[in-house]
């Protein structure tokens, strides 16, 4: 590259904060010429092997080929520190696109395949009860899926957050130590071992081998998200900063309301990121609500008795055992992924607002 | 940020989701056209079992809920296995499975069902299993037992073998490499797979019919769509399925006596037909041992029975009668329904009257 | 966003202090001395202290006989399993453990290949979000990853088999036909893409938002003077972070990584979906034949599996859950070893 041979710089000596500096545009000019590079290698090779062309890959190593480019550069032109400096920075960016690549796929593919019927007013006011084939909607998954997961939330957040206040806040000995370490273990708990163990246990206490019911699933999900919310809410208010809960009790304010009124609140933003995390994870969740919610095609309300349908489990089944017309049950398949998909990120916006409302005003 | 907008979507929502919490517009005792004779029956049965007759137990599920309104049926497709485990602890009211009772398990006792008595089988879904292939520039391939047996055993590893050239002297094989799709989970279609191949080609394939894939090559896949899926996005790939399932993929024919027969609901029908009951069971226990090595052309012995499992006479009088009116609608109307909906073949009629009959006596 | 103002908060406050120091709250809670000289004061907030600290030991407490729960359940199952005759098994394996010594090395390769692919893109993204990008693109690009985790895994099964799948099958033929003779690539290829690197990849994928996410958070809590202080000495921005955010943020991240691992190597549906599985060990990533994982088996074979069977799958899901005990033990022994020099209290 020619950069560092600009008439300004050239001069040099006159300007001393610029000297040795690469310009400004350099990092994009370097990463839109590797680009082009690459595309017309990449065209190159597909017009002599008459293979498709394939504008990801170019990009791809395109990108790769820049961040090598970038860090040679800047070593000749900036010295050692500034080129490891700019190595990483487009490193970081580059983890970023390629975080970027599969969720760029996903949405596609679930958006293009689902918008269909999820765009259909149809799929929100029907269920499948009594159809075969085209038609229907996924209303009683939906209902299923929005009580189970609140009921599950209602659960495991009290319990997972008290249980992070304790482990941060009071927890010391062989009883935090315990906890702390069972909570990592619970992490690992297999979701249909967590399925398995909701439906032995509620066999047992209802003595009905084939129990089904929904708050069976809510007890479920929470084995698998209570952990979730207290490693994170752990995390989260051990990083609130000592000097204000010293601040706080040397104004007299008792410990608890310490607790509730500034630890709490100054880690919120982390706290429901967390939260919505853990909801995202389990929510999604198929194996334990089959076992143990079970599969039906009419709506059920209560989630005390009988079965109860669930999104995940109505997309599986809608995959897993269409009809002769199996497009059509594909089509209900995609769908109910984007509605799910779509009810995360409504939670995840409303977890936010709650953040926000929450959290300290600060003027800054 | 603007929370402005973001509230407003929360309220969006909000009042989205109250919006679904209201009736379902399918559901409720919507009155149908016809002037049916009101139903008397009521009430909720369970089912659970075998994923194979899943989409014909919807099929079913939904002509018998419409004409009978007050009722509730549903059938998890949760596995042979896991019907037959909740039916005999009696978590469902009638189960369903790819094979029948076992010798032990009818030695038991069944929960459901009254002391003493004990679970009948009812075949009620037939279903041709499809040889599906996914080969560039093949539509049409001709395959005997022997053959199927060495390409999933991995005795037979290129699809221009000698073994297949013979059978296909017209067709443009390539050099390519077999890849041989099998269930990856245990299932009734991998054992009447296997059944097959052992009673025809027991040479070539030498163990003994099991739920799951005896041999270590090839590829596995979850679930009949699973297999679908792998066969359809591969290259130069084998599977087998439910014929049903098998979409746009080629299927091959398959050597029945000294030709080759493709499959057809017929075919798959006469085969269950001409097969002998299994001996020694109950009077109203219909299992069959399907006669995989006929000779007659006019069958397709690769084929899949799946059973109805319900108890001889019910503890719950009132579940019993809805069991019993289900079946005989099953047995009856609902063959036909399955066969347009899931693809199935339809009872003979022989075979259907025996099973009515076996109904009839449901207590 | 909000951690950002947290951040600055926390400075204000923080350039009060004359030197960073370890200070236990207990200090205070504990001096009996100093609750008797305020005794008034102290004895009126007691029971709402003792109502509230008792409240947080008991949801702790929950927790445990929630999970003994658990553990009673998976031994009490898993003992059949033990005490039967391993012929019974699936694929009448001559003990227990070699039925399960597959499932053990598939579970533990597959989830190590996924954090090795996730990790280091996930710290990227986590630093790319808390300190690269714009603070108004930030909170953007945050709430896209956030967005993956949104993505239930029956999704994830079906965007692997139908889209990843075919897509990288090509790519798996080009690497076994140039570095075949690489151990890890070793032929024949799959012939449909379905092995054990896609599922890694799916996996890594699946798990990154949530390394992503804390791990975002916690660089976000860097005290603000320590970055200001490493930048005034003339460090450049990764040297910053070098000095000032990785140490801080270090075991957050573990904690991260260890809650990624967590659901790496529970997931069930998308290895029972995308994975072509076979009894072996095996470290090739582009074969047919690959070592399948315990969550993967148990959601494969439960719907089918019967008496003996059941109690076998329910014992590998024991032994997972000890797997797990293991991994984490490490990962706690790491973090307080480390302990000393981070930043956070």
């Amino acid at each position: 590259m020619t950069t560092a041979t600009t008439p300004r710089e050239a001069i040099g000596t006159s300007h001393t904060l610029t000297t040795g500096h690469l310009p400004r545009w350099s990092p994009f000019v370097l990463l839109g010429l590797s680009w082009l590079v690459f595309i017309g290698v990449f065209l190159l090779t597909a017009a002599s092997s008459k293979s498709e062309f394939n504008l990801v890959g170019a990009l791809f190593l395109g990108t790769v080929f820049f961040d090598i480019v970038i860090f040679v550069v800047s070593y000749l032109v900036e010295g050692v520190r500034q080129a490891k400096n700019r190595l990483v920075t487009s490193l970081v960016s580059t983890a970023f696109i390629i975080a970027l690549l599969p969720l760029i796929s996903l949405v596609y593919t679930v958006t293009l395949k689902g918008a269909d019927r999820a765009l259909d007013l149809s799929f929100f006011t029907n269920s499948m009860r009594n159809v075969t084939g085209a038609g229907g909607g996924a209303l009683h998954a939906i209902i299923g899926t929005l009580e189970i997961t609140a009921m599950a939330t209602v659960i495991s957040v009290p319990v997972g957050l008290l249980a992070a206040i304790y482990l941060v806040e009071y927890g010391r000995g062989a009883l935090a130590r315990s906890i702390t370490f069972f909570v990592d273990v619970m992490t690992g708990i297999p979701s249909i071992v967590a399925g398995l163990f909701a439906f032995a246990m509620f066999a047992l206490l209802f003595s009905d081998p084939g129990i089904r019911f929904g708050f069976g699933g809510s007890i479920a999900l929470s084995v698998l998200m209570i952990p979730v919310v207290v490693r994170s809410s752990e995390e989260m208010l051990k990083l609130v900063p000592n000097e204000l809960r010293e601040a706080s009790y040397a104004l007299g304010v008792p410990k608890w309301l310490t607790i509730v009124k500034i630890v709490i609140p100054t880690s919120i933003a982390g706290i429901t990121t967390g939260i919505t995390l853990a909801i995202a994870r389990v929510i999604g969740e198929t194996a334990p609500l089959l076992l143990i919610a079970g599969f039906t095609a009419s709506v059920n309300y209560d989630l005390f008795s009988e079965r109860m349908m669930s999104l995940p489990v109505f997309v599986y089944t809608q995959y897993a055992y269409p009809g002769t017309d199996a497009q059509a049950y594909l089509d209900r398949a995609w769908a109910g992924a984007l509605v799910l998909i779509a009810i995360v990120m409504v939670l995840n916006l409303v977890a936010r607002l709650i953040a926000k409302i929450f959290s300290p005003k600060l003027g800054r | 940020m603007n929370f402005t907008r973001f509230s407003r979507a929360a309220v969006i929502a909000t009042v989205g989701a109250i919006a679904l919490s209201s009736c379902a517009a399918n559901e409720g005792a919507a009155p149908s056209a016809s002037n049916a004779p009101v139903s008397t029956l009521a009430g909720t049965i369970n089912g659970s079992g075998a994923s194979s007759q899943g989409s014909a137990q919807e099929a079913w599920i939904a002509g018998f809920q419409t004409a009978n309104q007050k009722v509730t049926i549903n059938y998890a497709p949760d596995g042979s296995g896991a019907g037959r485990k909740a039916f005999i602890a009696g978590g469902v009211n009638f189960a369903g499975s790819d094979s029948a009772l076992s010798d032990t398990e009818l030695a038991g006792t069944f929960g459901s069902c009254v002391a003493g008595t004990k679970a009948i089988d009812l075949p009620i879904y037939i279903s041709p299993i499809a040889v599906i292939f996914n080969v560039a520039g093949v539509t049409k391939l001709n395959l005997d037992a022997a053959t199927i047996a060495g390409i999933f055993k991995g005795a037979i590893t290129t699809w221009n073998d000698p073994a297949i050239v013979a059978l296909n002297p017209d067709a443009k094989l390539p050099a390519a490499t077999i890849t041989a799709v099998h269930r990856g989970d245990d299932s009734g279609t991998t054992k009447n797979f296997a059944d097959y191949l052992n009673k025809v080609a027991p040479a070539v394939w030498d163990k003994a019919p099991a739920d799951t894939f005896p041999y270590a090559g090839g590829e596995g896949a979850q679930g009949t769509a699973g297999v679908v899926a792998s066969v359809t996005n591969g290259t130069n790939t084998i599977g087998y399925a439910d014929a049903s399932k098998a979409g746009k993929l080629g299927v091959a024919a398959i050597k029945v006596g000294s030709s080759f027969v493709n499959y057809t609901a017929a075919a798959a029908a006469a085969v269950v037909e001409e097969s002998p009951l299994v001996a020694g069971r109950g009077d109203s226990d219909i299992a069959i041992a399907i006669n995989r090595t006929t000779t007659d052309a006019s069958h397709y012995p690769l084929v899949l029975v799946s059973y109805l499992i319900v108890c001889g006479q019910y503890t719950d009088v009132k579940a019993g009668a809805v069991v019993k009116a289900y079946a005989s609608y099953i047995a009856g109307d609902g063959q036909k329904v399955a066969a347009a909906k899931a693809g199935s073949a339809p009872l003979s009629a022989t075979l259907a009257g025996k099973v009515s009959k076996a109904i009839a006596a449901i207590k | 966003m909000l951690a950002a103002r947290q951040t600055g908060f926390g400075a204000v406050i923080g350039s009060n202090r004359t030197r960073p120091q370890r200070f236990s709250n207990r200090r205070i809670t504990e001096k009996p001395s100093m609750t008797k000289t305020v005794a008034r004061v102290s004895a009126r907030q007691r029971p709402a202290d003792r109502i509230f600290s008792g409240t947080t030991m008991g949801a702790g407490i929950l927790i445990l006989v929630a999970l003994a729960a658990v553990a009673i359940f998976l031994v009490a199952e898993s003992l059949p399993a033990f005490l039967a005759n391993p012929k019974e098994l699936k694929g009448s394996p001559s003990s227990f453990w070699e039925y399960v010594g597959p499932l053990v090395f598939g579970t533990i390769w597959a989830a190590a290949l996924a954090l090795a692919m996730a990790m280091p893109v996930a710290i990227g993204i986590a630093l790319f979000i808390s300190h690269y990008a714009p603070r108004r693109i930030a909170q953007v690009l945050g709430y896209i990853i956030d967005l993956l985790a949104a993505v239930p895994s029956v999704v994830f099964g079906l965007w692997g088999i139908g889209v990843l799948a075919p897509f990288i099958r090509p790519f798996y033929d080009g690497l076994v036909q140039n570095f075949g003779w690489f151990p890890l690539f070793t032929g024949p290829v799959s012939g449909t893409g379905k092995t054990i690197l896609t599922v890694a990849i799916v996996l890594a994928v699946m798990i990154l938002p949530i390394i992503t996410a804390v791990s975002r958070e916690v660089f976000l809590q860097t005290p603000r003077l320590h970055e200001e202080a490493a930048l005034a000495l003339g460090a450049t921005r990764w040297e910053m972070i070098q000095i000032a955010v990785l140490p801080f943020g270090r075991p957050g991240v573990i904690s991260a990584a260890m809650l990624g691992l967590g659901r790496a190597l529970g997931e069930t549906m998308v290895v029972a979906m995308v994975l072509s599985p076979a009894v072996v060990y095996s470290f090739v990533l582009t074969g047919s034949a690959n070592p399948l994982t315990i969550a993967g088996n148990i959601a494969l074979n439960f719907p089918e599996a019967s008496g003996v069977a059941v109690n076998a799958l329910i014992a590998t899901g024991l032994i997972l859950f000890v797997i797990t005990l293991v991994i984490n033990s490490v990962a706690r022994y790491v973090i307080n070893r480390r302990k000393a020099f981070s930043g956070a209290n």
